[in-house]
């Protein structure tokens, strides 16, 4: 009976006009959207980032070494949420917590690397408005911080919520969704790395 | 719901639950992606000459497509899907383009 009820809600969200996830629709819809604010803001500080007056400039103030290690970090957050999303396909309520933590505890290691670069970038006398490549660079990485950050909020209270059992209808497609909107802060962060830092002015 | 829309339901489902994408296949994605990140990196320490720029940006294109295709599955979810996604895309690409090529971004 209890399967029943489980397949039924599995299929509920289908049952629409398109035949296809309304929840999921909205959500590639949503990302579609986001590429025109990122594409913004990349193309604001590729303008900008010759533009130094006074202040470092971006070749003599990046640590590639440190970024790429960041950038692995949140390269393997993305291993470790669709490892979340398959456990949740299985239906393993054990492995898509521990997942789904892992997935929240890289993304922090991650946020935590940027505070800690931003910090160190301000002591050598990178302020936010000291030159238009710092403001557009702060804006830029400091956008995608953000979006890591909800992530990051929005996975633990997945697991919290999930503990506590209180996911209604598809847990499977609810994990999904926040899957599918933590890949997208990975693949915006692909490019960043590229453009941003490993391409000099 | 008419006959075409639960085939296409069915269709759907099959599509995204038969992709046969295993754990296992997931980590040598992420093996192959951290690959080329690692090569990405190289690029800063070994001087690649004209291959530079062209790999890099054929590197980070490869990454963006393999974590959308198989850890976004939309290589295996239905098309309405992609069309969502790759036209917001492709619209920020080709306005973003126009406008740098308006401030002579590529001729400097």
């Amino acid at each position: 009976m209890a399967d029943v009820a489980v397949a039924h809600d599995q299929h509920a969200a289908h049952h629409t006009s398109s035949g296809l996830s309304n929840v999921k629709l909205a959500m590639w819809l949503f990302l579609g959207s986001e590429c025109l604010l990122f594409g913004g803001l990349i193309s604001t500080y590729m303008l900008y980032r010759g533009r130094v007056n006074e202040g470092p400039r971006p070749g003599q103030i990046f640590d590639i070494p440190f970024t790429s290690v960041s950038s692995f970090v949140l390269l393997m957050s993305s291993l470790t949420m669709v490892l979340a999303v398959s456990a949740a396909q299985r239906k393993d309520d054990r492995n898509m917590n521990l997942w789904l933590t892992a997935t929240a505890l890289l993304g922090a290691t991650f946020v935590g690397g940027q505070v800690y670069e931003f910090t160190a970038f301000y002591r050598e006398g990178l302020g936010f408005t000291t030159s238009l490549f710092s403001s557009s660079f702060y804006t830029l990485t400091g956008f995608h911080g953000v979006h890591v950050t909800i992530g990051v909020i929005m996975l633990m209270s997945l697991v919290g919520i999930n503990k506590r059992s209180k996911i209604h209808g598809d847990r499977a497609e609810v994990v999904e969704m926040v899957g599918l909107y933590w890949h997208f802060v990975d693949v915006v962060w692909i490019v960043i790395f590229t453009l941003v830092y490993l391409i000099p002015t | 719901m008419n006959t075409t829309t639960e085939h296409a339901t069915e269709h759907d489902h099959a599509d995204a639950h038969d992709h046969a994408m295993t754990d296992a296949k997931y980590i040598r994605i992420a093996l192959i992606l951290a690959a080329i990140t690692a090569l990405e990196v190289s690029t800063y320490y070994v001087d690649f000459g004209p291959l530079f720029l062209p790999s890099l940006l054929i590197m980070m294109v490869i990454k963006f497509v393999m974590v959308v295709s198989y850890f976004m599955h939309l290589k295996f979810d239905s098309k309405v899907f992609s069309l969502m996604f790759y036209t917001g895309l492709g619209l920020a690409v080709s306005v973003y383009a126009v406008a740098l090529a308006t401030f002579k971004f590529f001729i400097s």
